[in-house]
């Protein structure tokens, strides 16, 4: 392997508008050196930014990492480009899987079945999500993976659909700055640290249920309708406050670095997973 | 202060701008369309305004540099002046369509400027 990235490496050097930095990032992902794949990806993507394989070997990466959100975006992207590209759809799947989203997942598979109907590890994955287990993660990095892989969702999808800590998964950072919460200010989903890494979910709940009434209040009361959404920069981190249904609320904070229209896309992904959550429950 | 206010309402969109106490909700300096209540938009911006400082202050995001209410038929963005300006609020109601980034840029440089 080490061979093969070193022979990989220098042809890529030798023509760096080749497309072997495919195998090259491949193989460093393989290998585990996740850093250096998305490095070359990334090179790669800059010079073939038209290449559907390039912006899946990308969301490979990515999803090794655990950055769901982007990967979602790069496999999104790469079917965009090649409606029929079988990884990229598998790709989906997975992710869609790991947000209780099964309809979506079996749509994508079936899909891939459909562009490549001998491709053996499409049935193994439609199998595996029918006995409840999951699709495996497209081409699964040898390195062990901590809680939040395909396997231990299983647990929390097979039982309910969804658990409450499970609300938000695959969103980046679901389990710090996303928030939701009922009408009384009572934590549905998620939860929030302040920087000093202390959780402070439950005052920040308290303090949402007076925000969104008097949003609404000032919304009907200028004659400007309902209100859909309160977006703040503050001086150490962006929020944004939703209400994915009239009795909830959902609070996305981040970091002061995320402008606020990409924490509104994220807020509004994340509305749409509590709003298919709440409607389970 | 009027005069600052026009670079706001020059916008397209922005039916009317205004200054504010936080504090007690009263208007400082207001430059409104026909149709909007200039009183109302003040106690309502700065109450909303408090609540938020209040929920933000908790989620450790700081002091608030600006804040947007979306609605369906409109907006309302605010800049708070922060203390050296005696707590003020620069307040634009608008249209649904307007160009947000545009008249975050004119309420800040109102905020900086005359505030």
């Amino acid at each position: 392997m080490a061979d093969d990235i070193r022979a990989l490496s220098a042809q890529l050097a030798q023509d760096p508008q080749s497309l072997v930095f495919l195998r090259l990032g491949e193989a460093l992902r393989r290998k585990g050196q996740l850093e250096a794949a998305l490095r070359v990806a990334m090179n790669g993507l800059e010079r073939h930014p038209h290449l559907a394989d390039a912006h899946d070997l990308y969301a490979r990466i990515l999803t090794d990492k655990h950055n769901y959100e982007r990967a979602f975006d790069e496999w999104d992207m790469a079917v965009r480009i090649a409606p029929h590209h079988t990884g990229a759809l598998k790709g989906l799947a997975f992710l869609y899987f790991k947000v209780g989203d099964i309809e979506q997942a079996e749509a994508h598979l079936a899909a891939a079945k459909r562009v490549a109907p001998d491709d053996p590890s499409i049935d193994q994955a439609i199998a595996m999500m029918r006995k409840g287990v999951g699709p495996p993660s497209p081409t699964p990095s040898p390195a062990p993976e901590p809680a939040t892989t395909a396997a231990s969702s299983t647990a929390a999808v097979s039982s309910s659909g969804f658990d409450e800590a499970r609300v938000f998964a695959g969103l980046e950072g679901a389990n710090e700055g996303l928030l939701l919460v009922d009408g009384a200010g009572r934590v549905l989903g998620g939860a929030l640290r302040d920087a000093s890494g202390a959780d402070v979910t439950d005052s920040v709940a308290a303090y949402l249920a007076g925000v969104s009434q008097e949003a609404a209040r000032t919304a009907k009361l200028l004659g400007l309708g309902a209100w859909n959404g309160l977006s703040a920069e503050g001086q150490h981190g962006n929020v944004h406050l939703a209400h994915p249904t009239p009795e909830a609320l959902l609070l996305v904070v981040r970091e002061r670095g995320m402008p606020l229209g990409r924490l509104a896309i994220l807020a509004q992904r994340a509305t749409i997973m509590a709003q298919r959550w709440l409607e389970r429950q | 202060m009027s005069k600052a206010l026009d670079m706001i309402t020059r916008v397209r969109g922005v039916r009317g701008a205004m200054l504010v106490s936080a504090e007690d909700g009263l208007v400082v300096a207001e430059q409104l369309m026909e149709g909007i209540k200039g009183g109302a938009v003040a106690a309502l911006a700065a109450s909303l305004a408090g609540r938020l400082r209040r929920a933000m202050d908790a989620a450790g995001t700081g002091t608030s540099v600006f804040w947007h209410l979306q609605a369906e038929q409109g907006a309302l963005l605010v800049v708070p002046g922060g203390e050296a300006a005696g707590s003020l609020l620069v307040v634009a109601v608008t249209e649904p369509d307007v160009n947000i980034g545009l008249v975050r840029l004119e309420l800040l440089r109102v905020a900086e400027t005359a505030v």
